[in-house]
């Protein structure tokens, strides 16, 4: 099978107003008649699936917390991009279009990228009249902050609470749908398998997880806005439950995988306190704003942060990369801070973490607030007393959750930070319409692999998971569906239907008469441990091969050892867990696979044989300029399929922040 | 910062399901840090229950970083335990020492019915919500954002409204069950911002009204759920729907005071 990206032809600005204006379209009657079924209400699907809704579709919503609010998307904290030039500062879209592409070390699709780039100005209408508050100036107008990789200010945001506010927007969009009898929501229900009818997708098997009995939808089309699978190195910044088994189960129903390995690696978060670890938590790539990020110049310097001289740190970031400094892009970043740490200049008592220092900026807002409040002879307490304030107003949320971690205070101590792992570029193949290549079958969101190459900017995930929901689904759909409006609903009691839910129920069984020894998690901790070891931020052949053996080897001891306790028939989040780590399991070889196969660094990837001097990432453009996409052929078995990236407009280069 | 490691006592409800009685165990835990989040001393515990081939305990919980609003234990007879604005997720163990024992139930109210130990079903406020908690606006119909200036200290007051997280922290601690922070916070939330002004009155009046139907207790002003609200929602919410709700119903809810 070929892989046609169906890019529309003609100009990059002009691709995605003609597919607007030439796509089919299904008249409101019709689109009664027409179901679909959404796995997620994050970002991505909530907003699909309340579009779709208001458009007239009958819509099925899907997720495995106890509310739609509740999806993963409501963590993001820093913001959401927009290409609106509020700040008068040089923004366009085809500077947001640019930064994405480099961004993403010349990985990405210039259409997707450029669309993206085009609707996201349309996201912050619709989020200000949802009721969004995002953070305003004293005028009353929106205000905008920097993140990395980008030298204007286009991020908008809410506090350190952006993904809460905007999931909470989306989410009441999606409860009107429901009042108004056009969506009907299933909670605590976890998706286990697509159904497939004459090789289209048509359905799902569902369990509920209070009762745990498994049931059947019909949808003349699936999305899934299932998120990503951080979650396969145990350790990440994502929820404790995401997990990748709906696309997996997909995938393993032929839809492609692209580029799995394209893993990001954060490199702002609070580094691990011991093996109890759970999660890891974030601290917003806003903080690189206006903290500065520091080790000691000599090694193994066991003195406290505030005892060191300031001609004594090494502010590395500034140093390597000054005209970009602290706001690099985060595979730049993460990669310098292990550096460091590696070359022995760590700090805190594990030594693998450095400093994100906010002294300055809390001296330089304290200066600025004296002078705006003409405050004469100011003592440096004071000083220090208003830059705080206005640090606290920026950061607060994320000041006091640090502290609550940790038990210490950031305003008076630096932050010690390190990087850990945090979003998945790589994801389900789809096309232009986002639909994978199963037809009916489509993925939105962090879910797919579209829009962020090999790498992906910050703030970009919101926008992403808001186009694809809000403003490219609701007319991809259509233009599909247009040639479904005389299927009929399929029946449950289809062979399919019946033929999947016995598959699922089987697994099911087979995975509760195991009855081992050892429990999920432990299985789950000791993956998480390969694949950051081996295929984290530092990968290599040998590595990426013994990586591959040990989790075959896992595999057969989890099928073979592990304890799942309870019962098939109730409430068991011990049973839903040992689904998503089997998924895991399978998922991790997959990636390593990848990563093996992709004889270059790029982005989040970075093959340790494949470096400049200075050790930055060294891309191979003859020979990997594609997307690789997956397709699974039984158990261990890959094909690769290449989708080529031609860049008509942006010329790849090396990316250099310098 | 100080670490140390502690043993302590736990007695938890365990409940098989919404129709069985539930009843308190207790379990010793052992080697617990002070570094461990309340969770991650779940976490050791179930694992140790899973070893001995027992049934672990049931709790919701899911981003872990305070914003998810699904955790949810009431810890020594205080919804979210005892830190000031915290979730149970967010609480971490240095508030203990050796040898405490601590008692962990979850949220009670009719309307929040036992699903299993200490998961509840908070179903209700998605009801709520779905009475009229939004602004009805359909994807494509808005103008552009800055075409409508907002004062920036009624956006902050919104805001700290739009905070809440749905956990229910505010009904359980409430003695009469009552969800009136809840709902006056979204009430607050879009009332104060321009775009939520054309539904307010009707909003506040289908909100409340879900409410009562789904059977929470009604508000006599005790405070008690501003005092263990994590996200700091404040009581003047409810001042606010209240003016919200007895203009509509005084003024015919499709009119604006
Ligand atoms: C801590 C943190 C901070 C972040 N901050 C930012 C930021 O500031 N800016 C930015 O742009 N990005 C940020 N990101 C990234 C961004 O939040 C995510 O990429 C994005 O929210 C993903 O949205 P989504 O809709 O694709 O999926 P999610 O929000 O992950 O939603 C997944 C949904 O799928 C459901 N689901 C999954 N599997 C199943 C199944 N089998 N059956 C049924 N339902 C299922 C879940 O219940 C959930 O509803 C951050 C990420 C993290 C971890
Ligand atoms: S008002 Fe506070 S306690 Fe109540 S649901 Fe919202 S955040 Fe939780
Ligand atoms: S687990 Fe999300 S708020 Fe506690």
């Amino acid at each position: 099978m070929t892989l046609n990206s169906k890019i529309p032809a003609g100009k990059l600005e002009s691709k995605w107003k003609d597919y607007k204006s030439t796509c089919k379209l299904v008249n409101p009657a019709n689109k009664r008649q027409l179901e679909v079924i959404v796995i997620g209400t994050g970002l991505a699907g909530a907003s699909a699936a309340a579009s779709l809704g208001e458009m007239g579709y009958k819509v099925k919503t899907f997720c495995f917390q106890d509310s739609p609010r509740r999806a993963h998307s409501i963590a993001a904290q820093g913001g959401i991009n927009a290409a609106k030039n509020y700040q008068n500062d040089g923004d366009s879209t085809y500077r947001l279009f640019y930064d994405t592409i480099k961004g993403g070390d010349y990985r990405s699709r210039e259409g997707n990228v450029y669309r993206l780039a085009e609707v996201s100005a349309s996201i912050i209408d619709q989020c200000v009249a949802q009721g969004v508050p995002f953070a305003r100036e004293y005028g009353g107008l929106l205000s905008n902050r920097s993140f990395g990789g980008t030298q204007v200010q286009r991020t908008f945001y809410a506090a350190g609470q952006t993904g809460q506010q905007l999931l909470i927007g989306a989410y009441q969009a999606l409860e009107r749908q429901v009042a108004l009898g056009n969506v009907t929501q299933y909670s605590r229900h976890e998706m286990l398998d697509i159904v497939m009818v004459d090789g289209k997708a048509r359905g799902i098997i569902a369990r509920d997880l209070v009762t745990g009995k498994l049931e059947r939808f019909f949808g003349h089309a699936v999305l899934l806005c299932s998120g990503g699978y951080g979650n396969v190195f145990y350790l990440s910044t994502n929820a404790m439950g995401s997990n990748v088994t709906a696309a997996w189960k997909a995938h393993k129903k032929g839809a492609y995988f692209g580029n799995p390995c394209y893993t990001q690696i954060h490199p702002t978060c609070i580094p691990v306190s011991g093996d109890h670890q759970s999660k890891l938590t974030l601290m917003s790539e806003s903080l690189r704003n206006d903290g500065r990020i520091w080790v000691p110049k000599k090694q193994g310097d066991t003195r406290k942060a505030s005892d060191i001289p300031e001609e004594e740190r090494d502010y590395y970031l500034e140093r390597r990369y000054p005209a970009f400094g602290n706001l690099v892009p985060r595979d730049v970043a993460s990669r310098a801070a292990k550096e460091r740490c590696d070359a022995g200049y760590g700090v805190g008592s594990s030594k693998m973490a450095v400093y994100l220092d906010f002294a300055a900026a809390i001296e330089r807002y304290g200066k600025i607030e004296v002078n705006k409040q003409s405050i004469e002879n100011a003592d440096a307490a004071k000083i220090r007393e208003l830059g705080e304030g206005v640090v606290k107003e920026k950061y607060g949320n994320l000041f006091e959750m640090y502290e609550k971690i940790t038990g210490e205070d950031p305003y008076k101590l630096p932050m010690r930070i390190y990087p850990a792992v945090h979003y998945t570029m790589g994801g389900l193949w789809v096309d232009y319409e986002l639909q994978t290549n199963i037809p009916g079958l489509y993925a939105l969101g962090e879910a797919n692999f579209s829009d962020h190459g090999a790498n992906r900017l910050g703030a970009s995930a919101l926008m992403q998971g808001l186009a694809d929901g809000y403003f490219v689904v609701p007319y991809t759909l259509g233009n599909n569906l247009a040639d479904d409006i005389r299927t009929k609903a399929i029946p449950i009691d289809h062979p399919a239907f019946v033929a999947a839910e016995k598959e699922v129920s089987d697994r099911i069984n087979r995975l509760m008469n195991i009855k081992g020894k050892e429990s999920v998690e432990s299985f789950h901790k000791r993956l998480g441990k390969i694949m950051w070891d081996k295929c984290g931020m530092a990968r290599n052949e040998k590595g990426l091969k013994e990586a591959i053996e040990e989790i075959k080897a896992l595999r057969k001891e989890f099928w073979g050892n592990v304890f799942i306790p309870g019962d098939i028939n109730e409430f068991n989040p011990e049973l839903d867990k040992a689904g998503r780590v089997a998924d895991f399991l399978e998922l991790g070889e997959l990636m390593c696979l990848d990563a093996l196969n992709r004889n270059e660094s790029c982005g989040g990837h970075f093959r340790e044989e494949y470096q400049t001097e200075e050790g930055e990432a060294l891309r191979d453009d003859e020979h990997y300029m594609y997307v690789a996409a997956w397709e699974y052929k039984g158990d261990s078995q890959y094909e690769l399929h290449k989708e080529s990236l031609d860049y008509e407009v942006v010329h790849p280069s090396a990316r250099s922040y310098k | 910062m100080e670490h140390y490691t502690m043993n302590l006592t736990l007695k938890v409800w365990k409940q098989k399901n919404k129709n069985e009685k539930g009843r308190f165990e207790t379990y010793p835990v052992k080697g617990i840090s002070s570094e461990m989040s309340f969770l991650e001393m779940f976490d050791v515990l179930n694992e140790q229950l899973v070893a001995e081939g027992k049934e672990p305990i049931a709790f919701d919980h899911d981003c872990r970083e305070g914003i998810c609003g699904a955790c949810s234990m009431y810890i020594n007879g205080r919804a979210h335990g005892p830190w000031h604005n915290t979730t149970t997720c967010q609480l971490h163990m240095r508030q203990y020492k050796d040898g405490d024992t601590i008692v962990v139930e979850p949220w009670r109210a009719n309307s929040f019915p036992v699903i299993k130990d200490l998961v509840v079903d908070r179903s209700s406020f998605d009801r709520i919500i779905q009475a009229g908690g939004y602004i009805s606006v359909n994807t494509g119909n808005a103008v552009d954002a800055n075409s409508l200036p907002i004062e920036k200290q009624k956006a902050d007051e919104s805001f700290a409204a739009a905070a809440c997280i749905g956990c229910g922290a505010c009904v359980a601690a409430c003695p009469n069950a009552s969800a009136m922070l809840f709902v006056s916070a979204k009430v607050s939330h879009l009332a104060l911002l321009p775009q939520g002004d054309p539904e307010r009155k009707t909003r506040a009046v289908n909100m409340v009204e879900q409410m009562d139907k789904e059977g929470f207790g009604s508000c006599t002003n005790i405070g008690a759920c501003e005092a263990e609200c994590p996200k700091g929602i404040s009581l003047e919410n409810i001042a606010r729907l209240n003016r919200e709700y007895i203009g509509s119903v005084f003024s015919g809810s499709s009119d604006k005071a």
